[in-house]
C-alpha cells in the first residue's frame, strides 16, 4: 500500500466524510421513495389526481386543439391503442441500453478499481475523464452513423460512451474512500492484495458504485431515445420524431409516458439493490 | 527489569527506532526504545502525546516496519504481521457492512480457516453479546462494538494481545465496565496484553507493569512496578497505595511534557501520513 506506515486517525476516518459529492452521494437513496405511511401515499395520489384532472378539465373547457396538448385521457387511451406498435421499438431500445450500459458499466468499473490503485495514473487521466463525463455523447451520434450505419452499433457505442464514464467516475469516488484502518485490520491478519480488494475496498465502494450504475444507466437512457432521434428507422426515439412530424400527439406522449416509466424502473431497481446491499451506509 | 538470560520474553523490543519521512523533514517518533514484556504480563504504555506509544505498538503487530533495531515475538524477529497477534484498535474498527458474525468470522475468512464456533460463542458469552450475532455494528453502541472487536481479536486464540487506547472514545463507566472485561479474559486466558491509554488508572488497574514513555522521540522514561492482587475491586483502587502511584505517574508525564523538545525536530503535533 502506498505510504505504508501511515497511522490511521480514527476519530477522523469517519467513512467517506466530506468526500462523497453531494449530487451523488447516497442521499439520492435515502430520501428517495422510501415505504410511506398510508396517508402520505393516499396525498401523492390525491396531488396525482388533482393534478391530471385539473388538466384534463381545463384541456377541455378551453378547447385546446389537439397538436398543442392532448387531454391526459387520450394520451392513456393511445397508450393501450399504439402499444402493440411501440412495444417492438421499446425493445430495440431496451437492446441498446442494456448492451450499450453493460459494456460502459464494465470498462468504467474495471478503469475506476485500476486507476484509483495509483494516484499518479489518475492525476493524469482525471481531466480527460471529465471531459468524457461533461461532453454530451449525442455530439457524436452523426459521425457515428456515418462510420457504422443505421443500425444497433452507433446507438450502443454512443451508450457505452455516456454511461461509462458517469459510472467511472462515482466508482472511483467510491474506490478512493480508503479507511487505513480497516485496511491495517486485513493485513494484520496477513490479507493479500487482492483479499484487500474484495473484502475491504469492494464494499466500501459499494454505495458510490450503485449511484454511478444508476446516475450510468439513465444518461444511457438518454442518450439512446437522443440517438435514436437523429437517425435510424427504429427505437422508441425514432417514435417520438415519427409521431410529431405526423401531429399525432397523444401517441407522442404514450411514448413519453413510457420513457419516463423505463427512468423511473431504473431508479427504483438501483434503490432496492441499494436498499438491500448498501444499507449500511445511511 | 528481569535479566535478559533468564528467559526470552514474550515481546523483546530492542532499540526500536522510527523515523516518519515527512515532507517537512524526517520525524523521529522512537529513539531506541527498549523493553521487555514477559509471558502472560499486562503491560501498559503510556505518556505525554504524540510520544511514540501508537507507532510502538504498531511496529509491535508488524504492520510497520522499524527504521532501526528489531522487536521479538519468542525470540524471533516480527517481519510482517503474525497470527500469534491479535490487535483491537483504537475504535472497534468493525466492518459496517457485515453483521456481528459475519465480523468475527472475517479473521477465518482472510486465512481460509474454518471459524472455531465453539471458543467464539465461549467469547460472545463472556463478553455479554450472546444473541446479538445478527446485529449491524451501527445497531450496537460503542461499548458492545469494542467488546465484538475483543472477541475478533481473540477468536484467532493470539498468545500476544495488543490494544491500541481501546476505550478512549467510551465514557467512563463503560470504561470501567470494559477494564474488568479485559482483566476477566485475562485471567481466563492469561493472553499476554500490551495495552496502550492515556489513563493511568486504566493503566494501574489492569497492569503488571506500566511503562511510562518520554516526550517525543519515544524512549522508555520509567517503568513500574503495579503489585496489587487480582482481581482488583474498586476499593483497592481507591487505597492510597494506587493513589501515590497514579500521582508519580502523572508527575512523571507532566514533567515529560514541559521538558523543551530539541529544537531540530519538526514540532507537528502529530504524526500523520495521509494515504
Amino acid at each position: 500500500m502506498s505510504g505504508g506506515d501511515a497511522i490511521p486517525e480514527f476519530s477522523k476516518a469517519k467513512s467517506g466524510d466530506g468526500q462523497d459529492v453531494s449530487l451523488t452521494n447516497l442521499s439520492a437513496f435515502a430520501s428517495g421513495p422510501g415505504i410511506k405511511s398510508g396517508a402520505e401515499v393516499a396525498a401523492i395520489l390525491a396531488v396525482a389526481v388533482v393534478i391530471i384532472g385539473g388538466i384534463e378539465l381545463a384541456l377541455r373547457i378551453f378547447h385546446v386543439p389537439q397538436y398543442i396538448m392532448p387531454p391526459p385521457s387520450s394520451i392513456v387511451y393511445a397508450l393501450f391503442d399504439e402499444f402493440p406498435l411501440i412495444a417492438p421499438h421499446l425493445g430495440y431500445t431496451l437492446v441498446e441500453l442494456v448492451s450499450g450500459f453493460a459494456i460502459g458499466a464494465v470498462v468504467g468499473l474495471v478503469m475506476a478499481a485500476v486507476i484509483t490503485q495509483f494516484p499518479f495514473a489518475e492525476k493524469i487521466v482525471a481531466p480527460y475523464i471529465l471531459i468524457l463525463v461533461t461532453t454530451p455523447m449525442l455530439a457524436l451520434v452523426p459521425l457515428l452513423i456515418l462510420r457504422f450505419g443505421f443500425g444497433y452499433t452507433p446507438r450502443i457505442i454512443a451508450v457505452a460512451l455516456a454511461a461509462g464514464p458517469m459510472v467511472m467516475i462515482n466508482a472511483a469516488t467510491g474506490f478512493r474512500r480508503v479507511d487505513s484502518a480497516k485496511i491495517a485490520l486485513a493485513r494484520s491478519y496477513g490479507a493479500s492484495t487482492l483479499q484487500i480488494f474484495w473484502k475491504i475496498r469492494a464494499p466500501m465502494a459499494l454505495p458510490m458504485i450503485l449511484v454511478g450504475l444508476m446516475i450510468g444507466a439513465i444518461f444511457g437512457l438518454l442518450t439512446a431515445v437522443g440517438a435514436e432521434m437523429v437517425g435510424g428507422g427504429f427505437g422508441l426515439g425514432n417514435r417520438l420524431t415519427s409521431y410529431s412530424s405526423m401531429i399525432q400527439m397523444p401517441q407522442f406522449f404514450a411514448v413519453v409516458l413510457i420513457l419516463s416509466t423505463l427512468g423511473i424502473l431504473i431508479y427504483a431497481l438501483f434503490f432496492l439493490i441499494g436498499k438491500k446491499w448498501a444499507s449500511w451506509e445511511t | 527489569m528481569s535479566t535478559a538470560s533468564a528467559k526470552t520474553p514474550k515481546l523483546g523490543v530492542q532499540a526500536a527506532t522510527k523515523v516518519y519521512q515527512m515532507g517537512s523533514g524526517d520525524l523521529l517518533a522512537l529513539d531506541r526504545c527498549s523493553l521487555d514484556v514477559q509471558s502472560n504480563e499486562i503491560v501498559s504504555i503510556v505518556g505525554p502525546s504524540g510520544c511514540g506509544k501508537t507507532t510502538l505498538l504498531w511496529s509491535m503487530s508488524g504492520l510497520h516496519r522499524l527504521t532501526a533495531g528489531a522487536i521479538l515475538l519468542d525470540g524471533k524477529e516480527i517481519t510482517g504481521p503474525r497470527p500469534e497477534i491479535g490487535i483491537v484498535f483504537q475504535e472497534a474498527n468493525l466492518l459496517p457492512w457485515r453483521n456481528l458474525d459475519a465480523n468475527i468470522n472475517f479473521p477465518f475468512e482472510i486465512k481460509g480457516e474454518k471459524p472455531d464456533r465453539a471458543w467464539i460463542a465461549h467469547l460472545l458469552n463472556r463478553v455479554g453479546l450472546d444473541g446479538f450475532g445478527g446485529k449491524f455494528p451501527r445497531e450496537l453502541s460503542g461499548g458492545m462494538q469494542q467488546r465484538a472487536a475483543i472477541v475478533r481479536a481473540l477468536a484467532l486464540k493470539p498468545s500476544v494481545l495488543l490494544m491500541d487506547e481501546p476505550f478512549g472514545a467510551l465514557d467512563s463507566f463503560t470504561r470501567e465496565e470494559m477494564n474488568r472485561l479485559v482483566e476477566e479474559i485475562w485471567l481466563d486466558t492469561k493472553t499476554t496484553i500490551v495495552f496502550i491509554t492515556h489513563s493511568i488508572e486504566e493503566a494501574i488497574f489492569l497492569s503488571d507493569r506500566v511503562v511510562v514513555l518520554t516526550t517525543r522521540p519515544g524512549r522508555v522514561a520509567k517503568i513500574y512496578d503495579v503489585p496489587f492482587p487480582r482481581p482488583r475491586s474498586l476499593e483497592i483502587m481507591a487505597t492510597k497505595e494506587v493513589f501515590d502511584l497514579t500521582n508519580k505517574i502523572k508527575m512523571d508525564i507532566v514533567g515529560e511534557r514541559v521538558r523543551p523538545k530539541t529544537p531540530e525536530r519538526p514540532s507537528a503535533e502529530i504524526v500523520r501520513i495521509r494515504p
